[in-house]
């Protein structure tokens, strides 16, 4: 078990490290820096300053160095439109990006789950073929689409809900839905084909051969064991719905970390758009990595395999 | 056909003829919109009934020709510049075709040629490219494709790089698994017996077998670059104004979505769906058809 956490610990280290070199390096090979970190209009004068204050001037593995010894200081820049530390800002934009992950991927669960056990438990039947063209135009339709289609249909003409903005439950709904809609899909695929790997397995044929009724069957033996995948990848998802937010924050105006990338874009603020990038990375990397070593605990085959 | 050609061609041989003769369950609507797109995108210049670009302030929100104040002038209505829907649709086809089967084809060959080097040669090749390929999935391809944009600004060239380098890790890590297990089979250890160089090995052996991985892996990437880059140019790090890409109108008709202007809403988004239901339900059908061993992807 140590072996297997040191090994994964040692793996997530070198994602981590790779990523910022990722990034270190497309900034400074795709063209002048000082363009990105100046603001614009700045002065002659200015933009020397800058470069000598970033030490843009010296070899590229003295720049990293430096790039990396501020990264670990938790100074990851100044925002040129807010005047504050970018870090400052991102942590007071967490909380809402964290919420309208969390009500998306209850609304993703809740939706995906139910549906799935009925598809797997029917499968190759009416709802089985309804559940595959759902999950088809989940995938298809782009969640920011679907923000706008309801938008339209929800706050303009029926007037229910608000466009835009956060603060009461009823900002949270139309953009958890258009961010949660995505993944049900998802999640929807997977309970599917995992709870038809559990219903043809030992366990299940013995419990059926011993006269259970089917709904026990299914709902008390194989749902737990087909939920095992289901909820490691609504772990992970969780994640990545905090980046993706980013088109459906800005349809609906919610002061998320998305927005706060798109404010980012449109604003030329670049510090802001690379701390996002990079502290969003580094989220991704250490919250699969405590999903790797939770799995582990849950279930030794992994932790004993290789 | 001509079975003394070299092995280069089987894999392509092998497409070809499936395609043509195992036509079970074949998605010929998909199949058919795609063609319809590529029919439109190709011959925009002659279908669209006015200049995509060029306004006229006195047209402005016109609705589509069945509502009333619609005009046969704009059948399905003008924006908030006064510019033809219609015409704007048609080269926002365009757009997303070109745009999307050149980032496929970017990725892929990235892709599967770094998956090939990466699964042949194995050893430190394969562990520098396999933990590349670890970090860069550990950004969101969205959050990866942005910050690339806001680097290296936007132009449609750009967005097809971006593009390319936010997806080729999905090739590289599948068609490695593919190498590795055709690197214990008989053929290939014979060709290393008979003294073939790896690049011949790779190249004669290895390459026709995994392309057909490729193709599945493409067409399905397809939708997924699609969305991609809708979703880019509606955060305007895509295809720049005034290009008529179709993320870029639906950007725009939120202008006159409060006003209930459902159609600069509605029907860019509609295209995009279409174009990504019929890549996705033909990526599904060449899956199950061509390569067995994807069906769990």
């Amino acid at each position: 078990m140590k072996r297997y956490i040191a090994k994964r610990v040692g793996f997530a280290a070198i994602s981590l490290v790779l990523l910022s070199v990722t990034i270190f390096l497309l900034v400074r090979l795709t063209g002048d820096p000082t363009v990105l970190l100046v603001e614009p209009g700045a002065s002659q004068a200015d933009i020397e300053a800058i470069r000598v204050q970033f030490g843009l001037d010296r070899p590229l593995w003295v720049q990293y160095g430096h790039f990396v010894s501020s990264l670990v200081r938790g100074d990851l820049g100044h925002s040129f439109y807010y005047r504050t530390p970018v870090l400052d800002l991102y942590l007071s934009r967490l909380p809402h990006s964290l919420l309208l992950a969390t009500a998306a991927m209850a609304f993703s669960l809740l939706i995906g789950i139910p549906t799935g056990i009925i598809a797997a438990v029917r499968v190759n039947r009416w709802w089985d073929s309804a559940g595959k063209v759902f999950a088809l135009l989940g995938l298809s339709m782009p969640s920011f689409w679907i923000g706008l289609l309801m938008i339209l249909f929800f706050s303009v003409y029926l007037g229910w809900l608000p466009s835009s903005g956060s603060g009461t439950a009823a900002h949270l709904v139309m953009p958890a839905f258009a961010l949660g809609w995505y993944f049900a899909a998802a999640h929807m695929r997977l309970t599917r084909s995992s709870m038809l790997d559990v219903l043809g397995s030992e366990y299940v044929k013995l419990a059926r051969l011993k006269g259970l009724p089917e709904a026990l069957v299914i709902g008390k033996h194989a749902f737990k064991n087909a939920l095992i995948p289901v909820l490691t990848l609504a772990g992970i998802n969780l994640v990545i719905m905090v980046n993706v937010a980013v088109v459906v924050e800005t349809v609906f105006a919610w002061p998320g970390i998305g927005r706060l990338l798109y404010e980012g874009i449109s604003f030329r603020d670049f510090p802001v758009v690379q701390a996002t990038v990079i502290l969003n990375g580094a989220m991704v990397v250490i919250v699969s990595l405590l999903v790797d070593i939770l799995y582990a605990v849950i279930d030794p085959r992994i932790r004993f395999a290789r | 056909m001509n079975g003394g050609r070299s092995a280069t061609l089987t894999g392509a041989w092998r497409f070809a003829s499936l395609a043509s003769f195992r036509t079970e369950g074949f998605p010929l609507i998909a199949t058919s919109i795609l063609g319809v797109l590529i029919f439109v995108a190709v011959f925009a210049d002659v279908l669209a009934p006015h200049d995509p670009e060029v306004g006229r302030l006195g047209e402005r929100f016109r609705p589509p020709v069945w509502q009333q104040g619609g005009s046969e002038k704009f059948l399905l209505g003008t924006d908030h510049l006064g510019r033809d829907v219609l015409s704007r649709l048609i080269f926002g086809a365009r757009i997303s075709i070109v745009v999307g089967f050149t980032a496929v084809i970017f990725a892929g060959v990235l892709g599967t040629g770094l998956g090939i080097l990466s699964g042949f040669l194995g050893g430190w090749v394969d562990q520098v490219v396999m933990r590349v390929t670890d970090a860069w999935l550990a950004l969101p391809a969205l959050t990866f494709a942005i910050f690339l944009a806001a680097v290296v600004g936007p132009s449609a060239m750009n967005i097809v790089i971006i593009l390319g380098l936010a997806y080729w890790t999905r090739y590289a890590r599948v068609i490695r698994g593919e190498v590795l297990s055709l690197k214990e089979r008989d053929f290939v250890r014979l060709a290393i017996v008979a003294g073939c160089s790896k690049r011949t090995i790779m190249k004669r052996h290895i390459l026709p077998n995994v392309l057909n991985s490729a193709i599945v892996l493409g067409t399905l990437m397809l939708g997924v670059v699609v969305v991609t880059e809708a979703a880019l140019s509606f955060l305007g790090v895509g295809v720049p104004p005034p290009k008529p890409a179709w993320g870029l109108m639906l950007a725009d008709g939120k202008k006159g979505m409060m006003a209930g202007y459902w159609w600069l809403t509605v029907l860019p988004g509609c295209c995009i769906m279409v174009m990504v239901l019929s890549a996705n339900l033909l990526g599904d059908w060449l899956r199950v058809k061509l390569d067995p061993q994807l069906r769990q992807l």
